[in-house]
């Protein structure tokens, strides 16, 4: 690299680097408001923490493990709350395994909403059920969505040449 | 008739005949007996006489002949009966003897004669002897002048004197009148006189090669006898009055240097030959003998030899001269060239010195603004900063690289280096340009391609930035894909590149990397231009274009240096280039602890290493927190095995397992009874794993039937990593853990 190759090469980083920082400026507002809005806790930053150069995917991973175990999930405790006679152990076992899953990867308003449906489930009240159904999955598709915004923005920063910041 | 006695002489007495017949009687008598005296002192003489006996008969023979002479003295008298008796008996006796004698002489004689005719020849013999020994002396003499000739004329090296010494020693042996060496001129048209013995300054005189005379003297090795008259003959003015002594010419062969072999006279190659004449002196009457005309031949050849000789050496004195020239003068180029390179090295050293003090200083302290609180904005800017200023240094190390590649003096840095994270650095580099260009990089790594190579992985990453980077610089849109992968053997032999012929083995493994670019492509009459140092093609006229040329005349050496190759191809003008290059690196064997030297862009590792390999069982059914757990453990070193169920983990678990967490909320599950199992397989404490319950539920009622089935230890889900380290160092220092 010659000088002059230099100077461009810092004119195009720096030119880069605006629209990285930008991107990036939206990553943190962005990330925020889910941490402060409650569809993220903690857990979502030690997740971010185990990933590295060795595991360069980890949370996509995780995230979309938990995306595939919620729809089914989703799917048979829509089953079984159709059923006649509701199996109040099956549905317990179901809403348990979905508060483990959410509670693992940090989506802390699933995790609320399914500690409230395991309540209704004890008290077998079938139509506090069918409510907390509905929440939990409303719950689920916002935190959904709200992740599938969070992976897209990283996306374009990555592509853009920068890094994604952290949260400490 | 008287009774005397006596007897009558026969004939009637004439006193003069009877007078005459007594002398005569008388000296016959005493001549019969001197012989036989003389023949007796003769032989006493001579020992070698070989007929004594026959003298002996002989004298006998002598001395009864004079007997009877004598005895017949007595018979012109009256003489007594007794003389006649004593007479007879005589002449009887002489008679038998003379007989005798006479039979021996016939065999006696032939004898005789042939002693004559042996002494005949004897004499003939000693003469013929003679006359050999004369021969013989003669050529001892020739031989001793030619010996002493070939002496004089050898014990010098130099051409003058050996032809002068020639002719003077000839002179000198043979007595000659005048003695004269004709040389050939340059173009061999001519013979000029060029020496004489007695003329001081033979100037001038030439006579022309094709003379009849001269050609008969040239065609044989002999030497010849010519006319005095010949003109090579005349050198004197002759005055009328002398008698020309004769003259004789004979060849001398000028061998060329290459012409001289040892054995083998080469009669027929040598095209030169000088003419040497001898004349002897005038009016002497001498003639050239046959032996002087074969000195002569030797000389001629001897001098032949000897001027070969002189030549041989002005050749080699010459070459030599030539040679010390040719030392002196490169001896100096070489301490000049010593001397500029020192000089260059010495420039080269302080220039890298001073423009790379301040260069690492803004490197230093920009590292150490790094490590403060930045915004996001300025930690861009910093890290923009950095990575300036490490390309310039690196610029900077190039030219003082390329000058030691230069000398053959640099040598690669051989380490173990992440290949995966090697390219992926160059991929980050590169992306900020590329995407400010739209330009689409794809990275595709080979699943063989090992992660760790051992190689110098500054230089390659040097020769792979300037690869990708002039990909880029030469792109306006599109795409450039980088693409690497073990090079196998056949792949490896490019028809373009027919004299690389690298050799895979055991512990070595050839990359090839292929930088494809869809950009402004190159005339491929430039192709071979592109390695060389600060050429550049003719086609790249827009602003980006002004490198220095460097870039691949450094990679291509580096290239080099890696016992490897590099090309490039391009279709054409606008149809885009690929660049390829292979080469060789090592594979690090599995017991070197590998220097991770690449630090990679996020978190580092904070892992401690007393987990490193620890063998851990996780239990969990529900698969996002079984992922979770998983990579909290994997990310803090451990080798950890999943399951899903009681029945896969006891199964699965064994004495190598060191610690298994256990979700015990799994519906179905009884954890705590798997946890009793497990008790029962390891009877000896020591071998049994630690067993941790995770639960989202730690309640005293919980802890307790933990304590009651054996556990270990519980932990509340979820754990976060700190966490996660906290509870493994406590498990394995007091091999329990209970949260309060």
């Amino acid at each position: 690299y010659s000088l002059p190759d230099l100077q461009e090469f810092v004119r195009a980083s720096k030119a880069a680097m605006d629209v990285v920082s930008q991107l990036q400026g939206q990553f943190l507002d962005f990330t925020t408001s889910l941490y402060n809005e409650g569809f993220l806790d903690d857990q979502f930053v030690q997740l971010q923490k185990l990933q590295d150069e060795s595991n360069p995917d980890f949370v996509i991973e995780v995230v979309s493990l938990f995306f595939e175990d919620s729809e089914k999930l989703l799917n048979n405790l829509a089953t079984a709350l159709q059923q006649h006679i509701v199996d109040y152990k099956q549905v317990d076992a179901l809403v348990h395994q979905f508060k483990g899953s959410s509670s693992s990867i940090g989506a802390q308003r699933v995790k609320n909403a399914c500690v409230a449906f395991r309540n209704y489930c004890e008290e077998k009240n079938v139509e506090g059920c069918v409510r907390c159904l509905q929440l939990v999955k409303h719950e689920y598709n916002l935190v959904k969505s709200r992740l599938d915004t969070l992976f897209k923005l990283e996306q374009q920063i990555l592509a853009a040449g920068g890094s994604v910041p952290m949260i400490a | 008739m008287e009774s005397c006695n006596c007897i009558e002489p026969q004939w009637p007495a004439d006193e003069l005949l009877m007078k005459y017949q007594y002398i005569s009687d008388f000296f016959i008598a005493l001549a019969y007996f001197s012989i036989p005296l003389e023949l007796i002192y003769f032989v006493k003489k001579s020992a070698v006489f070989p007929y004594r006996w026959v003298l002996v008969q002989f004298g006998a023979f002598i001395v009864l002949c004079g007997a009877t002479h004598l005895i017949n003295l007595w018979t012109f008298n009256m003489h007594s009966r007794t003389v006649a008796v004593v007479m007879t008996t005589a002449k009887v006796l002489t008679a038998l003897v003379s007989c005798v004698t006479a039979l021996m002489l016939v065999h006696i004689i032939p004898d005789l004669l042939s002693v004559k005719t042996r002494e005949l020849f004897l004499k003939n013999k000693a003469a013929e002897l003679d006359r050999e020994m004369g021969l013989i002396r003669t050529q001892e003499e020739t031989g001793r002048h030619v010996r002493m000739l070939t002496h004089e004329i050898r014990s010098t090296l130099d051409r003058h004197t050996i032809l002068k010494t020639t002719l003077v020693e000839l002179g000198r042996t043979l007595a000659l009148e005048e003695c004269a060496l004709w040389m050939p001129t340059r173009t061999g048209l001519e013979l000029q006189l060029s020496y004489t013995l007695r003329h001081q300054n033979p100037v001038g005189f030439t006579v022309p090669t094709q003379l009849p005379v001269i050609n008969q003297v040239f065609n044989t090795n002999r030497a010849v006898k010519i006319s005095p008259n010949s003109p090579v003959a005349r050198l004197r003015p002759i005055a009328a009055k002398y008698m020309p002594g004769e003259v004789v010419a004979v060849r001398v062969p000028l061998l060329h240097l290459s012409n001289f072999q040892i054995y083998d006279w080469p009669e027929l190659s040598t095209k030169r030959y000088a003419l040497m004449v001898l004349m002897l002196p005038s009016d002497s009457a001498r003639k050239w003998h046959v032996h002087e005309l074969e000195l002569v031949e030797v000389v001629a050849d001897q001098v032949a030899v000897a001027l070969s000789h002189a030549a041989i050496l002005e050749e080699s004195m010459r070459a030599r001269d030539l040679l010390i020239e040719q030392n002196v003068a490169l001896d100096l180029a070489r301490r000049e060239a010593e001397t500029a390179v020192r000089a260059r090295n010495d420039f080269l050293a302080v220039m890298n010195h001073e423009m790379g003090t301040p260069m690492h200083a803004i490197i230093a302290v920009s590292s150490l603004l790094q490590e403060t609180e930045l915004t996001p904005e300025q930690r861009l800017m910093v890290e923009t900063i950095l990575k300036s200023s490490n390309l310039l240094a690196t610029l900077i190390n190039d030219v003082l690289d390329l000058s030691r590649l230069e000398d053959g003096s640099l040598q690669l840095d051989i380490g173990t280096f992440n290949l995966h994270a090697l390219f992926k650095e160059v991929l980050n580099l590169i992306k900020p340009i590329a995407s400010v260009k739209k330009l689409l990089i794809t990275l595709s790594l080979a699943s063989d391609l090992p992660e760790y190579a051992v190689g110098d992985e500054k230089r390659l990453m040097q020769t792979l930035l300037n690869v990708v980077g002039n990909a880029v610089k030469f792109s306006k849109d599109g795409s450039i894909s980088l693409s690497a992968f073990v090079a196998k053997s056949e792949s490896l032999r490019d028809p373009r590149v027919p004299d690389f012929f690298p050799v895979p083995s055991d512990n070595h493994f050839y990359l090839r990397v292929q930088v494809k670019d869809s950009g402004s492509g190159i005339n491929p009459q430039d192709i071979p231009k592109l390695f060389t140092k600060f050429a550049q093609g003719q086609s790249l006229a827009t602003k980006n274009s002004d490198g220095s040329g460097l870039g691949l005349a450094i990679c291509k050496r580096f290239v080099n240096l890696m016992e490897g190759h590099i090309w490039i191809e391009s279709e054409g003008l606008g149809k885009g280039s690929t660049a390829i290059f292979v080469v060789k690196l090592g594979i690090p064997e599995r017991s070197n602890e590998l220097k991770l030297s690449f630090v990679p862009k996020g978190p580092a590792n904070h892992g401690q290493t007393n987990f490193l390999g620890l063998k851990v069982l996780v239990m969990d059914d529900n698969g996002v927190s079984r992922s979770v757990t998983k990579g909290l453990l994997v990310h803090l070193g451990c080798d950890v095995m999943t399951v899903s169920s009681g029945d896969e983990c006891l199964r699965a678990i064994t004495q190598e397992h060191q610690v298994v967490f256990m979700d015990i909320c799994m519906p179905g599950v009884d954890g705590y009874e798997i946890a009793v199992r497990i008790h029962e397989m390891f009877s000896k404490r020591h071998e049994r794993p630690l067993i941790v319950a995770l639960t989202g539920n730690t309640d005293r009622v919980t802890k307790e039937h933990c304590l009651r089935v054996g556990m270990d230890g519980v932990i509340l889900k979820p754990v976060s990593v700190d966490k996660m380290r906290i509870v493994l160092s406590e498990l394995l220092e007091h091999r329990v853990l209970f949260e309060a």
